[in-house]
């Protein structure tokens, strides 16, 4: 109660000695949750409701004598109450329009009595008494900010001497305690819906991220700027007309590798505008932010590994301010269908979690960070190593306890691929197949249940079956790109090329078809080609019948080769390797099959490594 | 009693006709591999075939089978007129199978492994039966039976296609051809091919 009082509750500047609580939505709802928690204290906990406080809770009320009744000496204008302490001093005692109480039973008592003036009551008793905890219990439980290490020594006291005042001193901190906690969450819960957007807190998010940006490899952004250099005495920069609207200023972000983005701060959100048009004015003019609060994100183009992880962390405290709980389940895309193409403001991306539940300060990001054209970036269709995927995948910070049911379908597998025989794991995983493991969530479901560290130490057994079942599901899942950096931070790479001396057939083209699904950036190239793995995949292209007649099995083995080399051809030192290794006479002898599915991988490595830059 | 050289030929040949996996001189190894096996076994079969337990050694030490109840099953498998002792033609055409069996041929040999009581059906017995010392880890609040039934049920709905609760061979059937792994599903009963 103390905490909650001292931080969550609003109290105006002291006039005079004491503050006094405001009037407010917050302040009610503490009020009435205190006074909630009083009443059915002697209910709930008769024996700690028999404590009696060090010191009596005194406030002045408006309550007189002729609300007391049975259980009370009522004498004129004083009252006392019949049930007394161990010093025989009665527990209530209402005086000259002062009141004292010295128990929670008394107190939960008086507030049945108050009726419907208990509300003023609580208020006028927590105004004078600010911290009733030290009243209640005395001066070492004090509110204390930092650790509290009251209930530690309680609790040591408790063991030693084991007395029954001392335990219910215990249980009392406990239950306060507690009732702090409630405090604290619901008061959260309101304030964070209040928070709205001030040009303060933009000027500070944009100069941290200024710092940020500039050119060069290491930076985040290439630029950060205002529209205008002119700011207005409230720290806005945008024009009167528009400050009405509740806007606070435009930025121009030019991201390392895409086109710039033009952005629009105002009290109700950050918002990115759509047509860019030529002529300044016209954005300006046709801004429409919606009366609804969108949640967006700006899509982060990161090319730098190192600051990942910090920018996410600055980021997200960027975008606290941004995301507003209340509105944010819904997917509503408000684009303003304004003739000419006119600029409009269209929120990016949604959150993903329920609203409301913003049970930490730490906001619950689901905001997607892609890189941009992530797919069309890896596509295998394009040539020249300058197309290359170059950035990190940062990852998805996954907010609120909303897992997916696929997520507890794999964890029950994961059980008997982790901790069960071989049979046992064949049979899991190949159930594991069928879960949908083409959708993300499942895949990341996967990789978060520590299943993936799994599926690849059984690459590393002997057992053929394992290894095959497992390659077929690594195989699928490795098309997500989170989950291709995480098998080859994992080592996953080299376990699959040292598969590709084994000599079970099948194995070696599974092998093969994973290792062309990981290798779509550029460290697992570089990894395949350290640890002789180019080598190996052209060996898989010569095939057994040297005739012309192409076996099926042979072409499938070669298939797979090939799509792993054409994977890899995109790095220029794995070019000069396969060259090295004589793959390109190999790979022009398969020219001469005419089954499709075999021509294109074979073309599409002759084509990157006939497209060498020198 | 060693066989006179004719009436070797003859069995050889015979053999290699009823079995279609083998040559001749492979029919002739397996059957002086089969006269060895004999030797060694006691004489309760009088030089006709050998039994149980030195099948069983003979497919532990030649292919690394070691579960008893697998090579139990496999056993009856073998000695087809279920005389408990297995003669050469028994031997030579089970090791066919076993070796170099086409995915049919593997396929009924390994429903008939088990199908623990040869009802056609493979129950959620049978499969516990054969399924209960696969958990090496379990987590020790659950009870350890509990683990062995899931998986059970996970085995039963990936390869239960016609829903009755138990596998027929149509059931396995279907689901090993959808699933090469599925073969030995419930406990090796090939050789390994190492």
């Amino acid at each position: 109660m103390g905490v909650a009082l001292a931080r969550a509750a609003q109290w105006t500047a002291a006039g005079s000695g004491t503050g006094t609580l405001e009037i407010t939505p917050l302040n009610e709802s503490l009020l009435n949750q205190i006074i909630k928690f009083a009443e059915d204290f002697s209910t709930k906990h008769p024996q700690e409701a028999a404590f009696v406080f060090r010191e009596p809770l005194e406030w002045k009320t408006q309550l007189d004598s002729s609300v007391f009744g049975e259980g009370y000496d009522i004498n004129e204008a004083t009252v006392q109450s019949e049930a007394r302490g161990k010093d025989g001093q009665p527990l209530l005692v209402l005086s000259a329009s002062t009141l004292r109480v010295r128990s929670f039973d008394q107190l939960s008592r008086l507030l049945r009595i108050a009726m419907e003036k208990k509300l003023k009551e609580a208020q006028a008793c927590l105004e004078a008494n600010r911290d009733p905890i030290v009243k209640i219990l005395g001066p070492e439980y004090g509110t204390v900010e930092g650790e509290d290490m009251s209930i530690l020594h309680l609790f040591d006291k408790v063991k030693k001497e084991s007395d029954l005042e001392t335990e219910l001193k215990m249980k009392i901190v406990l239950l306060l305690h507690q009732l702090d906690l409630q405090l604290l969450n619901s008061s959260l819960k309101q304030i964070s819906q209040d928070v709205r957007l001030n040009p303060a807190a933009v000027n500070n998010e944009v100069n941290l991220l200024k710092n940020f940006s500039g050119q060069g490899e290491d930076t985040v952004l290439e630029s950060l700027e205002y529209t205008s250099d002119y700011m207005f005495s409230n720290g806005c920069r945008a024009p009167p007309w528009r400050q009405v609207h509740g806007e606070i200023c435009y930025l121009v972000i030019k991201p390392h590798d895409t086109d710039p983005l033009y952005i629009t701060c105002s009290t109700a959100g950050v918002f990115l505008n759509g047509v860019i048009q030529k002529a300044t004015r016209d954005i300006h003019s046709t801004v429409h932010p919606s009366k609804t609060i969108h949640a967006w994100t700006v899509r982060s183009f990161l090319n730098h590994n190192m600051l990942k992880n910090i920018l996410e962390k600055i980021i997200s405290v960027f975008f606290f301010f941004l995301n507003k709980p209340k509105s944010s389940s819904e997917k509503a895309s408000k684009k303003d269908s304004e003739e000419e193409g006119k600029s409009s403001t269209v929120p990016l991306t949604t959150k993903k979690t329920a609203s409301g539940k913003s049970k930490t300060v730490k906001i619950q990001q689901t905001s997607k960070w892609y890189g941009k054209t992530s797919s069309s970036l890896e596509d295998v269709g394009e040539s020249s190593s300058e197309t290359d995927e170059d950035e990190q995948p940062v990852h998805r910070q996954e907010g609120g306890t909303d897992l997916s049911p696929e997520y507890w379908g794999v964890q029950k597998l994961a059980k008997y691929v982790k901790g069960g025989d071989p049979t046992a794991t064949v049979i899991a995983l190949c159930s594991m197949r069928d879960l949908n493991l083409s959708q993300e969530t499942c895949q990341l479901a996967i990789k978060d249940t520590g299943c993936l560290e799994v599926l690849i130490n059984l690459l590393d057994t002997e057992e053929i079956k394992c290894q095959t079942g497992s390659l077929k599901i690594l195989k699928e899942i490795s098309q997500n790109v989170l989950i291709r950096h995480a098998i080859a931070d994992l080592g996953g790479l080299e376990i699959m090329v040292k598969i590709l001396d084994s000599p079970d057939t099948d194995l070696k083209c599974l092998a093969a078809e994973t290792i062309a699904n990981v290798a779509r950036f550029k460290r697992a190239r570089k990894t395949v080609r350290q640890h002789g793995g180019i080598k190996k995949l052209v060996e898989l292209l010569e095939s057994i019948s040297a005739g012309s007649s192409y076996q099926a099995k042979d072409t499938e083995t070669a298939r797979c080769g090939a799509l792993a080399l054409w994977s890899c051809s995109k790095s220029t030192k794995n070019k000069k390797a396969i060259r090295k290794a004589g793959g390109i006479p190999l790979l022009a002898r398969w020219l001469k099959c005419s089954h499709t599915n075999i021509l294109i991988p074979i073309v599409g490595t002759l084509q990157e490594c006939a497209s060498e830059v020198s | 009693a060693a066989m006179s050289r004719k009436g070797m030929k003859l069995l050889v040949d015979s053999l290699t006709r009823s079995s279609k996996h083998f040559n001749k001189s492979e029919v002739e190894c397996l059957v002086n591999l089969f006269d060895t096996l004999v030797a060694k076994a006691s004489s309760d079969f009088a030089g006709v075939g050998f039994n149980r337990i030195v099948f069983r050694d003979t497919l532990h030490s030649a292919f690394g089978m070691t579960d008893d109840v697998v090579l139990d099953r496999v056993f009856s498998i073998f000695d087809r007129d279920n005389d408990g002792c297995i003669t050469v033609m028994e031997w030579v055409e089970g090791l066919g199978v076993l070796l170099r069996g086409t995915l049919d041929e593997k396929i009924k040999h390994c429903f008939r492994v088990y199908d623990l009581n040869g009802d056609g059906y493979i129950s959620r017995e049978e499969m516990f039966q054969m399924l209960k010392n696969s958990l090496l880890i379990q987590s020790a609040d659950e009870e350890p039976d509990e683990g062995i039934k899931d998986l059970v049920e996970i085995a039963l709905k990936k390869m239960d296609h016609d829903h009755d609760g138990k596998l027929s061979f149509m059931d396995f059937e279907k689901a090993v051809r959808d699933e090469n792994l599925l073969l030995e599903a419930f406990g090796p009963c090939l050789p390994d091919i190492k």
